[in-house]
């Protein structure tokens, strides 16, 4: 069976311009709060021209904000980085936990939006497999985007990667209302496209309130 | 008398340092990072203006902006944005946004901006009250 080039193409470009606009706007808020911290630097220093006394406390308040923005900056610049080379090579040997990380990190804004919570569980084991990082990531967030459309009251969506006997598995919990049965048109075509590129399957345990995208093969310790 | 502003934003260190500049200036400033906290607060006050993230959880900020005039019509709201688009600074004028303003803001514009808004909210309950005097005075036909 051919890969629907097209319809990866297209959803791997909505994608990549998703995460950038959200990453934008992280760092556009990380802006802003330096530059309001910096002006009332600049405010406490007009009034220390002034010959008002200045409270060294504040100063230092002032720094170790500014200080914090600048990590949390780093933080979404390297999460960027990391993301815009996931494009370099079409196979790469890539780590489920970091993948994972990534994703509920360059994910956090929307979930923040919808008020929900992403747990990222722990795995005991490393579980690394040769695959497409773009598409599997692209695939991660889709599957992700419906979890929490699904996460009913609860407002909690659990990401857990885990080796299997015959490959890998990552697992979306939590998911409260995917009993109820209603889950509109997902997967969609683009899901089954990258689950096709990736070798993938999907299964929606409505029981337990999980999805699981499985990875047949090429996964390894 | 100094103006009276509700800064809503989710980000709280933005909102720490802004409210401290601008009380430095002598604004009468109040803030939160909550949207229904925000339509609270603006059913309870009478704010000349509220300064307002586009992008809050719970709800948008269009939303918001909606429930607000809703409530109150003279509120005068300048929008705060991380990312203006063309489509959503219409969209937010339309809704009866008072102003567009794109993060990292000036607060020297913004402040002018606050000025504006409440010689407008002045303007509209003046409005308000000749209207309302204009209907007594016709109701009681003396």
């Amino acid at each position: 069976m051919s890969w629907n080039w097209e319809l990866l193409g297209e959803t791997g470009l909505q994608f990549f311009g998703k995460m950038s606009a959200s990453i934008s706007h992280e760092i556009k808020n990380v802006m802003a709060i330096i530059n309001e911290n910096a002006g009332l630097l600049e405010d406490l220093t007009v009034m220390a021209e002034k010959g008002l006394p200045i409270d060294p406390e504040r100063l230092k308040t002032q720094a170790s904000r500014i200080m914090k923005q600048i990590r949390r900056g780093d933080d979404i610049l390297r999460g960027m980085n990391r993301f815009a080379h996931s494009v370099d090579d079409p196979l790469r040997q890539a780590d489920l936990n970091d993948t994972l990380g990534l994703m509920a990190a360059l994910s956090g804004r929307f979930a923040s939006m919808r008020g929900v919570t992403l747990e990222l569980e722990p795995s005991s084991a490393q579980v690394s497999m040769i695959t497409n990082p773009f598409f599997l990531q692209n695939l991660i967030w889709l599957c992700l985007d419906f979890a929490m459309g699904c996460s009913g009251p609860g407002k909690t969506v659990a990401l857990k990667a885990e080796r299997m006997e015959n490959g890998a598995r990552i697992r979306f919990s939590k998911l409260q209302e995917l009993a109820t049965g209603n889950t509109g048109s997902f997967p969609e075509e683009r899901v089954k496209a990258l689950l096709q590129a990736l070798n993938a399957d999907l299964l929606m345990d409505r029981e337990h309130g999980e999805l699981h995208i499985t990875f047949s093969s090429r996964a390894e310790g | 008398m100094s103006d009276k502003v509700l800064l809503v934003d989710d980000e709280e260190d933005f909102l720490e340092a802004m409210a401290t500049r601008m009380k430095d200036r002598g604004m009468e400033v109040s803030t939160t990072t909550s949207a229904t906290d925000a339509l609270k607060k603006v059913e309870q006050g009478a704010y000349d203006a509220v300064v307002l993230d586009l992008m809050m959880p719970e709800m948008d900020g269009l939303e918001v902006l909606k429930a607000m005039k809703e409530k109150r019509p003279e509120l005068q709201i300048i929008l705060l944005t991380g990312y203006a688009t063309v489509q959503k600074g219409v969209e937010a004028m339309k809704f009866g946004a008072m102003d567009f303003i794109e993060k990292p803001a000036d607060l020297k514009v913004l402040t002018e901006k606050i000025h504006q808004a409440r010689a407008q909210k002045l303007v509209l309950v003046e409005k308000k009250i000749q209207e309302k005097v204009k209907r007594m005075i016709q109701e009681k036909a003396w």
